[in-house]
């Protein structure tokens, strides 16, 4: 069954405009369904779907499992720990043992890069990358934008900055794909060490000093810093990350117009971020978390080949 | 004990003389006979006709793996040997990163023995620079020398002490043997799965950047100068490299390298799509260096093709790219690769690309072959170069099939190969192309 967004969900990149479009209008609808005393539509109804989760979540594997929940699905959980991949079992005879079982959809968190892709083609179901690698993360870039839109009202022309970590980041990837398809300007800011070769190839702008990014910016996402880059050599202290980088109140003090402040999470607070940045009144990070599930919801839908038209319908049916 | 064997109306191309014109060529006794036109063939001779073919000398790779002892599910000295002569190669040299390393009189004692069990292409061991490829102690490089090695190197590794390459150049000098080196500074490298660039950042990759080989080449050729030891470089993979090998090569230096098939016509967009088959290490890299490459092969700057024929079983690379191992097999396509390439590409002439692939890897490594000249060992190659082939990896002679080449059209095939004057391959009526309209 192809659906509007073909059999996997992937990447950004590999998706366009439209359908990322179609992706947060769905969504739209979806969001409600949360709102509810009874958190359940049975758009999903009979549909088997595993997450499969190579390394360590909380709160992606739960959003997901919230989402499939909400949408009425049957799910597994299968943490890589304690399961046949500790002992050995290779990425495709997991996938295939599981497709075996008859399942519908694979959620795929992977600590290499390209191993939903991998898995999507060896297996029928259907396949949503739920992070691989330094690859990409596409839930997490298409709620950051949802979160965007919310916010905005639109993505056109939207200045968004990612800051921090963008070497080792598939969130920083997936947001660079999506908001740049929906127009919005993309830039980065964080240390050298930590920004890839041949970024600026892609279309973005770079800026070395975080000051600089927050003069032109509309939106900061701020990515997390992940701590053991340090000690790989990446960055010589955290206190001198935050002193340079740091996303701080002092800082977005000295633009006169309001900045959206963004984290994907989990947040390190005095690293990449001031706590008064993070809990204070431009900070979407926990609205980001809400739309989430929504995103999700969103995706799992249509991926089942559910009519973006009918999602509306498909929500009203149950519930209550 | 043969039957001499006479080679009529073929193409006769000697590189190692400039020979180039319609000719016989009689092998006998294990040895060219005679090289001319109209020649008579001696009683019992079996006379082939090869007009429209090519007859040059086999050739020679001085880059190979072949597993054996370790991996001989993926391959072993048979099966390189038997994939060599279906590749044209007459003579290969095998790199000593097998399990247990050859390291040792008796490993490399070993490989002479499968290679002459197997009587096809002729296999030359490398022996280790390092005991184990530990890069600590020196390997007994005269002991190895006796048994049958033609070099010393530590592939699939990189030398990375300064004064282990130093000593391993200055001692190799007492045998007259090169130092193959890796050329990989292993802390830039290190996690990297392909070329460092606009490619790997997309696919979230980590990289490896060029300089990571070109400081390595930039050493070794300091340490040739200071040792006056003969550094061969393996398999140069950048524009960069290209450039400090130029510059050594007319200080006079005794430095000498390499380019793969692969190096010579992939780039790094070949990793698109997370394939594995073009994982190898050094990575592909970018149209600037796959062009540097060839230039510096033709002006000489890159002295000869190698394959680094790289076997892996077939679920090693069915994996996450970060996950799968480096190295594709090359043996089987890395004449026709080179000939598309760059005869039919307009950046050698045949007789250049068979110098490159025969006469100078033959003299870099001090090898018997590479030449036609009478009294020379029969190793001898019948090239078809008019009629297209596939690449089908089902079909190779070798036991692994991670090719990035599978299904592309080529030109340019081995028809018949001959070592010491028998035919240790002929070209199978199955995978002759289809006839052209």
């Amino acid at each position: 069954m192809t659906s509007a967004l073909g059999k996997d969900l992937v990447g950004l990149e590999y998706l366009t405009a439209d359908q990322i479009r179609l992706i947060l209008d769905t969504a739209e609808p979806f969001k409600e369904v949360s709102e509810r005393p009874i958190k359940k539509v049975p758009a999903l109804r009979g549909k088997t779907i595993v997450n499969l989760f190579f390394e360590a979540s909380t709160r992606t594997r739960i959003s997901f499992e919230f989402a499939e929940k909400r949408l009425s699905a049957d799910t597994v959980n299968v943490a890589a720990s304690g399961s046949s991949v500790s002992k050995g079992e290779t990425l495709v005879d997991t996938a295939k043992n599981l497709e075996a079982m008859r399942i519908d959809m694979v959620v795929i968190r992977h600590g290499a890069s390209g191993a939903a892709r991998f898995l999507g083609e060896r297996i029928r179901s259907n396949v949503i990358n739920a992070g691989d690698g330094k690859h990409e993360h596409p839930t997490q870039g298409l709620l950051d934008m949802l979160t965007i839109r919310d916010k905005l009202g639109t993505i056109d022309g939207v200045k968004v900055c990612l800051v921090g970590d963008i070497l080792h980041s598939r969130v920083a990837r997936s947001n660079l794909w999506g908001l740049s398809k929906l127009g919005a300007q993309v830039a980065v800011c964080g240390p050298r060490t930590l920004l890839p070769r041949g970024i600026e190839d892609l279309g973005v702008t770079v800026f070395a000093r975080i000051e600089e990014a927050i003069e032109w910016a509309d939106v900061l996402n701020v990515l997390r810093l992940q701590l053991e880059r340090m000690e790989r050599g990446f960055i010589p202290s955290l206190r001198e990350y935050y002193r340079v980088f740091g996303v701080t109140v002092e800082r977005l003090a000295k633009v006169q117009r309001p900045l959206v402040i963004m984290h994907p999470g989990p947040m390190n607070r005095g690293v990449e971020i001031d706590s008064r940045v993070a809990d204070g009144p431009h900070s979407m990070i926990l609205d980001q978390v809400t739309n989430g599930v929504a995103v999700r919801m969103a995706v799992l839908y249509l991926l089942a080949g559910g009519r973006p038209e009918l999602a509306d319908a498909a929500k009203g049916a149950g519930g209550e | 004990m043969t039957r001499p064997i006479l080679l009529r109306n073929g193409r006769v191309i000697d590189p190692s003389r400039g020979l180039d014109q319609t000719a016989d060529v009689l092998l006998a006794d294990g040895k060219i006979a005679a090289v001319g036109p109209g020649l008579g063939a001696p009683d019992g001779a079996e006379i082939r006709d090869v007009r429209g073919l090519v007859v040059a000398p086999g050739l020679v790779d001085v880059h190979v793996h072949l597993r054996e002892p370790g991996n001989e599910d993926e391959e072993t000295v048979a099966s390189g040997a038997r994939a060599a002569a279906a590749g044209g190669f007459t003579a290969v040299c095998a790199m000593p990163n097998t399990d247990p390393v050859t390291d040792n009189q008796a490993a490399v004692g070993f490989i002479v023995r499968q290679s002459v069990r197997a009587g096809l292409a002729r296999v030359y061991p490398i022996g280790a620079v390092s005991v184990g490829q530990k890069g600590e102690r020196l390997a007994e490089f005269g002991e190895m020398v006796g048994a049958g090695a033609v070099a010393v190197s530590d592939d699939g590794k990189p030398v990375a002490s300064g004064h282990l390459m130093r000593t391993a150049l200055e001692y190799a000098r007492t045998f007259n043997i090169p130092v193959a080196d890796h050329c990989e500074e292993p802390t830039l490298a290190a996690g990297g799965a392909m070329h460092e660039g606009l490619v790997a950042t997309r696919l979230g990759l980590k990289g490896i950047p060029a300089a990571a080989e070109e400081i390595m080449v930039a050493r070794d050729i300091l340490l040739a100068e200071h040792t006056g030891g003969h550094v061969h470089l393996c398999h140069m993979s950048t524009r960069g490299s290209v450039e400090l090998i130029r510059r050594a090569k007319e200080r006079g230096i005794r430095v000498t390298a390499e380019v793969t098939p692969h190096h010579l016509t992939l780039t790094d967009a070949a990793c698109e799509q997370y394939d594995t088959h073009a994982k190898m290490n050094p990575p592909l890299r970018e149209p600037a260096d796959v062009t540097a490459l060839g230039r510096g092969l033709r002006e000489g700057v890159i002295d000869c093709i190698a394959s680094d024929h790289a076997p892996h079983a077939y679920d090693e690379k069915e994996a996450a790219f970060d996950e799968a191992p480096f190295g594709i097999v090359g043996l089987e396509t890395a004449f026709g690769v080179a000939y598309t390439a760059l005869v039919q590409g307009g950046v050698l002439t045949l007789p250049q690309l068979l110098a490159r692939m025969s006469a100078v890897p033959a003299e870099v490594f001090h090898l018997p072959g590479g030449t036609l000249a009478l009294g020379a060992v029969a190793d001898v190659c019948v090239f078809d170069v008019t009629a297209p082939w596939v690449v089908r990896s089902a079909d190779f002679q070798s036991k692994s099939r991670n090719t990035p080449f599978a299904g592309r059209e080529l030109v340019g095939q081995a028809a018949v190969t001959l070592v010491a004057g028998r035919v240790v391959h002929e070209r199978q009526p199955s995978s002759r192309p289809p006839q052209p309209h």
